[in-house]
């Protein structure tokens, strides 16, 4: 067996008066691909030093197959990790940055060798071996801090803000590397980003932390087409929240009441729903929701004038008064727009009524 | 002369003062003792001669070069601990540490050599309460000897044994010594393996500075020596003080300059000095 499973036990970490992960539970099968997602201060660092052993849980624990690893220190569980801003040792080369996990657990000079060229190979810097830290580049830097986290075969990788400190450009060619060595070695990683596109392009599961809590917990998809709370729907993507008052919610669907007009919604899958005849909150994603050519109709049509917009280069952003329902931001391709958008153009939006998602209000 | 010239001729004149304050007090006094040592009591090389011939000179000689690698030893092991302590300690501990280990530097060394004799003779605290706990019988010989004098400077030289090693210790990314134990290492090999080595430019820093300190001194050995062991310092005073010899008390504080040069030319070598003792850099 190549992966481990991880599982976290109403998981709980305070300083004093201040709770810095609050009865965190979930569990991440074997050779998935976790992230923990979060502003910062949400307590997925926390979680993540609690898992590697540098942070002792108040109350809780944590399980690898099963087995409890709560009282254990951090070299005793034999988990890789890639710290923030790499951590490679500076009076070491390259080769014996890597070859340090080998060298501390005994093993012979002919044994370390062999593995420090199979985990430069795997992260293509061969070439590199006798390099001090300080000759590499930053994404080189973090090559071979990944290098060091695999090379004695830990049974999960943690990932610290492992991409935090590049520019764009290089992030994204990192982000793809990750996933194919995550693809090829079929190891459980675990990894704490505030990124929400690094966490949905890497990620078989996202655990979305707020304040300590754990808000919601699921695949990429899952997340950002039923998010939960409007927390969620907020961070993961860009969101236009719709109010009004829930009419006759059932398995089906419901129909929010607004001011002006009804707004149609058919639930797509099972998702939080609004108490009839209660308060409720819709989500709406900008790009699910189109500029209608004349006669063109929709499941649900509003109309309102541009107020500002933006060319994306692939699209447009859109933000557009309406009577009734404020602000609403679209972004659509620019191929698909009828109209030149322009500032005080009136404009009729629609979206299938499937678009919008019922969440529940933050709890305060 | 153009103008250019002018002006960094305006810039050297506003040197002058410093120059000529140097070279009255520092380089005039340094040439008359390098002058007098092949000119007393005859000019000529004799002063040097004495020492590859008197064995009393070579004696001293070697029991300063002992007792200054000694002091430079346990002042190194003693300092390395306490700036171990100092940076793993809370912000608000690190302070009173700092100030337990500078407090020492502001009382004269006077003060310190004769309270260690108070310590350490045989009616001392130390002896008498050896003796009346009945783990000794007779008062140990601790004062007017090497140990004494070792004593007495490794006390002494703790505090610029620390300084340097402290500032190197506080600038290791603690970051790399959870990173080491994340990756499997033991506390033991943590240290060994990854803050050892990154602390050994303070190490040697301090290392160079606590010896080439201990090679000129002249009271701690006086006082806690009582005579009887002679450190270059203390042979150069009597010389020229006691026996009138102006050759060879000047033959050895050149030697003892030249001592000095040479540790820092050695030093300078491996390591940036500049660096070492806290000017500029980074």
């Amino acid at each position: 067996m190549k992966g481990h499973a991880l599982s976290l036990r109403r998981l709980t970490k305070r300083y004093g008066d201040f709770t810095a992960v609050d009865d965190v539970t979930l569990e991440v099968e074997q050779g998935q691909f976790l992230t923990l997602l979060g502003p910062s201060g949400s307590g997925k660092t926390t979680i993540l030093m609690a898992v590697a052993g540098f942070v002792e849980p108040t109350d809780g624990h944590v399980l690898l197959d099963g087995r409890d690893i709560t009282p254990l220190p951090p070299e005793k569980r034999d988990f890789g990790m890639v710290f923030q801003g790499y951590a490679l040792f500076p009076h070491m080369s390259v080769a014996e940055n890597v070859a340090f996990p080998l060298r501390v657990r005994g093993q012979s000079r002919a044994d370390r060798d062999a593995k420090v060229r199979a985990a430069l190979d795997l992260v293509q810097l061969s070439a590199f071996a006798e390099r001090l830290p300080k000759q590499l580049s930053g994404g080189q830097q973090q090559r071979v801090a990944l290098a060091r986290a695999l090379v004695f075969d830990p049974n999960l990788l943690l990932l610290d803000e492992p991409l935090s400190a590049l520019d764009k450009k290089l992030r994204a060619e990192l982000q793809e590397e990750l996933k194919a060595l995550h693809r090829r070695i079929g190891r459980t990683f675990v990894n704490v980003t505030h990124d929400q596109e690094e966490a949905l392009s890497l990620s078989d599961r996202i655990a979305i932390l707020n304040h300590g809590k754990l808000v919601q917990f699921g695949g990429p998809g899952e997340l950002y087409e039923r998010p939960r709370t409007r927390f969620v729907a907020d961070f993961l993507g860009k969101s236009n929240f719709l109010h009004g008052i829930a009419r006759g919610p059932d398995a089906a669907g419901m129909l929010l009441e607004t001011p002006g007009q009804g707004i149609h919604v058919r639930f797509a899958g099972p998702v939080h729903m609004p108490r009839d005849g209660g308060r409720a909150l819709l989500s709406l994603r900008p790009e699910k929701i189109s500029v209608l050519n004349p006669g063109e109709t929709a499941e649900n049509v509003v109309e309102g004038t541009v107020r500002a917009f933006a060319y994306l280069g692939a699209g447009f952003s859109l933000v557009v008064e309406t009577a009734h329902l404020g602000e609403i931001r679209a972004v659509l391709p620019a191929w698909q727009s009828p109209v030149a958008p322009a500032e005080g153009l009136p404009v009729r939006l629609g979206w299938a009524a499937d678009a919008a998602v019922p969440v529940e209000e933050d709890a305060p | 002369m153009n103008a250019s010239g002018r002006a960094s001729l305006g810039w050297w004149l506003l040197l002058l003062p410093a120059v000529a304050l140097v070279l009255f007090f520092y380089v005039a006094p340094i040439a008359q003792v390098l002058t007098i040592s092949f000119s007393e009591p005859e000019p000529g090389l004799g002063n040097y001669e004495r020492l590859l011939t008197s064995e009393g000179i070579q004696r001293v000689i070697f029991t300063t070069l002992r007792i200054c690698l000694l002091t430079t030893f346990f002042a190194l092991l003693l300092g390395y601990a306490i700036a171990y302590a100092i940076t793993l300690a809370s912000p608000r501990a690190r302070n009173w540490w700092i100030l337990a280990v500078l407090v020492p530097l502001w009382i004269s060394v006077l003060v310190r050599a004769f309270a260690w004799v108070t310590l350490l003779r045989r009616q001392g605290l130390v002896n008498n309460t050896l003796m009346q706990a009945g783990v000794i019988s007779e008062p140990l010989p601790l004062v007017w000897n090497e140990f004494g004098i070792l004593v007495g400077m490794v006390h002494y030289m703790v505090p610029f044994a620390v300084l340097p090693m402290l500032a190197s210790m506080r600038e290791i990314d603690p970051r790399l010594l959870a990173a080491a134990r994340g990756l499997g290492a033991s506390r033991g090999q943590v240290f060994r393996q990854v803050f050892l080595p990154l602390s050994m430019p303070g190490v040697v820093a301090a290392g160079v500075l606590v010896f080439i300190f201990s090679l000129g001194f002249y009271i701690t050995p006086a006082i806690l020596g009582g005579g009887r062991t002679l450190m270059v310092a203390e042979w150069i005073a009597l010389q020229i003080l006691d026996l009138i010899r102006w050759g060879l008390g000047t033959m050895m504080a050149t030697m003892l300059v030249v001592a000095i040069m040479a540790t820092l030319l050695v030093f300078s070598r491996v390591v940036d000095l500049r660096r070492m003792f806290g000017s500029g850099g980074s």
